[in-house]
């Protein structure tokens, strides 16, 4: 029999930007660097405020730029780190974005999107940048980026980013968007049984022996950090295993490879959906971040009608589940795919379905959300052009 | 007791030897300069994290036995200052160029001042743009001809000293490549300093700024280098007119009274902490 003192799962109510400061420290985040931007300002307020509760560090850097070499430093410095944005900010990032991406430093980028481009919308909604993670810094790179829904997956979902910049050795984006980052949701703070917490792995063989990118260990070698003895080199240049410079077109192209390999390997596992009445579906929403809301109630509303519409809410967009979106469009009718901008993940979904039908975008990039109605009314549409 | 005379490689990567820099160029005064004052301090190398930006002075760290981290350009004082806040007890020496410094790294420059972060920066200033082929930066003098001045340069030059000392770096000096000894103390006493430091190195880039202003040598450019500069304590005894034109050499600028930033922090969290305790 439950006792009486049986603790009760708390509910919060926070707002989703409050949510990402909090699950970044219960992620072990102890590093935040940032530079205040509208929406995604909350985010820097609650880690000033926890950091030093947690003995770790907060600091608001000059800029944009700052604040992510800054996270660059201390993660380099074995410390998880991470810094939170919004767009103008996230391009003034990418540089150093790129960075972490060739030299194989663990942090995490969190985006609360707005309207843009440029100064745009700032206190409004977008899902605008989901492309800009993807593509925005330059090279070619491999890109893992979640884009929960629901202030709980929020929670998971900035826990997760931490996992895989530590399993994989890159920056992992979290976009969330103006409206998930201002509102505020009830609910039960995960408890820590709930999900796990990864260390990326670290160096054992004597300093000697180390190599910074020893590709003996797979594609993601072990990491050892600064002031541990280990006296290794980085540099954002392309280098060897020693972590030299190097410009040896077959070794360069290799290593190319194995940066993107590391993660797209795991495409399938890092691919993270939630399929709402996919079953029969013949119309499929791809809808992810809080636009999928109103999808799911459009999926409702459709099928009250008698449409056999459903709801792929995709959480991880990059990489992007190809395999998934692709068994879907080879028994789906039709796509249709609100996003707050001008048709962007579309591409992807197009890209990837292979195939002559629909694929129809809802786009509004005016700042508002997209309703159910709206989404609704393409339903039909789609529906009745058969 | 004298001491014993500095193993230079010990502190260097000899297998990355011989170095990618020209034949006669400043950096390398300076770098051994800094080896020098690494080991006056009896530093263990396992406890330095050597940064810097993009640039030919740049490379320096890869060549060093020590934590060492290549940057991007302009922007090592921000990467330093994540290394030095997660580990406020290790050593963090940046070393810049002019451009890496001043232009595209300016902001971050004056932030680090404004902190007072314990950190040493030294600036190899060759008045150039090395490794981009000789355009002009914030300290090319006026007059002079770069890569994009052909008509001569127009573009008023930054005083570096008074730059640092203005945005409230607590230990600022300057000195020349034709006085590897002067560098040496200069660098020690900036990474003696409880602080921000910055050193300003004046040094020859003959292949980029040489050449196309009639010192192609380095010799020639090094001399030119020692004609403009005057120790502040010389200075002292000259006249206004003496002084015209001149660049002043020595320790320019010490406070010790403002508090450092990781002390600063470090205070803060304890404060915090013990709030919460209650
Ligand atoms: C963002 C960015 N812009 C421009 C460059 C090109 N670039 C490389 S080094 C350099 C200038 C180097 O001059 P300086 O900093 O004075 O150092 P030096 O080479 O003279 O030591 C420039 C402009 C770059 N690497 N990155």
């Amino acid at each position: 029999m439950p006792s009486e003192q049986s603790e009760k799962p708390k509910i919060v109510f926070w707002q989703g930007n409050e949510v990402v400061a909090q699950a970044a420290v219960a992620a072990g985040c102890r590093f935040f660097g940032g530079y205040p931007i509208t929406p995604s300002s909350e985010v820097a307020s609650v880690m000033s405020e926890m950091m030093p509760q947690v003995g770790g560090t907060f600091m608001q850097m000059e800029d944009e730029i700052a604040a992510m070499g800054a996270i660059i430093g201390a993660s380099l410095a074995g410390v998880k780190s991470c810094t939170a944005t919004s767009g103008p900010g996230f391009s003034l990032k990418m540089e150093h974005i790129g960075y972490a991406c060739m030299a194989e430093v663990p942090c995490v980028v969190v985006n609360v999107m707005r309207g843009g481009p440029s100064t745009g919308l700032p206190t409004a909604l977008g899902q605008s940048d989901v492309m800009q993670a993807r593509w925005g810094t330059h090279g070619d790179h491999a890109t893992i980026a979640l884009a929960p829904a629901y202030h709980r997956e929020i929670y998971l979902s900035t826990i997760k980013c931490f996992n895989y910049a530590e399993k994989y050795r890159l920056p992992v984006m979290l976009l969330i968007d103006e409206v998930l980052g201002h509102m505020s949701e009830g609910m039960t703070i995960p408890d820590p049984s709930e999900y796990e917490i990864v260390d990326r792995v670290k160096a054992t063989v004597p300093p000697e022996e180390y190599l910074p990118y020893d590709t003996a260990y797979g594609d993601v070698p072990p990491m050892a950090s600064y002031f541990e003895g280990y006296r290794f080199h980085v540099t954002g240049l392309n280098h060897g295993a020693n972590g030299f410079p190097t410009t040896n077109p077959e070794y360069c192209n290799s290593e190319e490879i194995r940066m993107v390999r590391k993660v797209m390997k795991d495409a399938d596992k890092l691919a993270e959906f939630e399929e709402y009445h996919l079953n029969d579906a013949e119309i499929v929403i791809f809808a992810y971040g809080s636009t999928a809301r109103s999808a799911k109630m459009a999926v409702d509303k459709a099928r009250k009608e008698g449409i056999r519409a459903g709801l792929f809410r995709a959480l991880t967009i990059w990489p992007f589940p190809e395999k998934q979106v692709y068994e879907l469009s080879q028994r789906a009718k039709a796509f249709v795919v609100p996003e707050v901008n001008l048709g962007q993940m579309i591409l992807e979904v197009e890209r990837v379905a292979k195939r002559e039908m629909p694929i129809v975008g809802v786009n509004k990039a005016g700042g508002v959300p997209i309703s159910p109605f709206e989404i609704l009314d393409k339903i039909k549409e789609v529906n009745k052009n058969g | 007791m004298a001491k014993a005379p500095v193993d230079y490689l010990y502190y260097m990567r000899a297998e990355k030897l011989p170095h990618m820099w020209c034949p006669g160029c400043g950096v390398g005064v300076l770098v051994k300069a800094i080896i020098a004052a690494i080991d006056d301090m009896g530093w263990d190398k396992n406890d330095i994290a050597f940064v810097s930006g993009i640039g030919c002075t740049s490379r320096a760290p890869g060549y060093m036995d020590m934590n060492t981290l290549h940057t991007t350009h302009g922007r090592a004082l921000t990467f330093a200052t994540g290394i030095k806040m997660a580990q406020p007890t290790k050593h963090v020496i940046v070393i810049s160029g002019d451009g890496d410094a001043t232009a595209i790294g300016g902001n971050h420059f004056i932030h680090a001042c404004r902190r007072n972060i314990d950190i040493t920066l030294i600036v190899n200033n060759n008045n150039i743009y090395g490794m981009t082929g000789g355009q002009f930066s914030p300290t090319t003098p006026y007059g002079a001809r770069a890569a994009t001045t052909p008509y001569g340069n127009i573009d008023p030059a930054f005083d570096l000293v008074e730059l640092a000392k203005g945005a409230g770096a607590t230990y600022v000096a300057r000195g020349s490549v034709d006085n590897g000894r002067m560098l040496q103390k200069f660098v020690r006493g900036g990474l003696n300093h409880h602080g921000f430091s910055v050193i300003e190195a004046l040094t020859n880039c003959h292949t980029q700024f040489g050449r196309r202003n009639k010192m192609a040598d380095p010799i020639k450019m090094i001399e030119w280098i020692s004609s403009r500069v005057v120790s502040n304590t010389k200075a002292k005894k000259m006249t206004p007119e003496e002084l015209k034109g001149k660049i002043l050499t020595g320790v320019m600028h010490t406070d010790t009274e403002r508090p450092e930033y990781c002390d600063e922090y470090a205070h803060l969290v304890e404060w915090v902490q013990s709030k919460k305790a209650k």
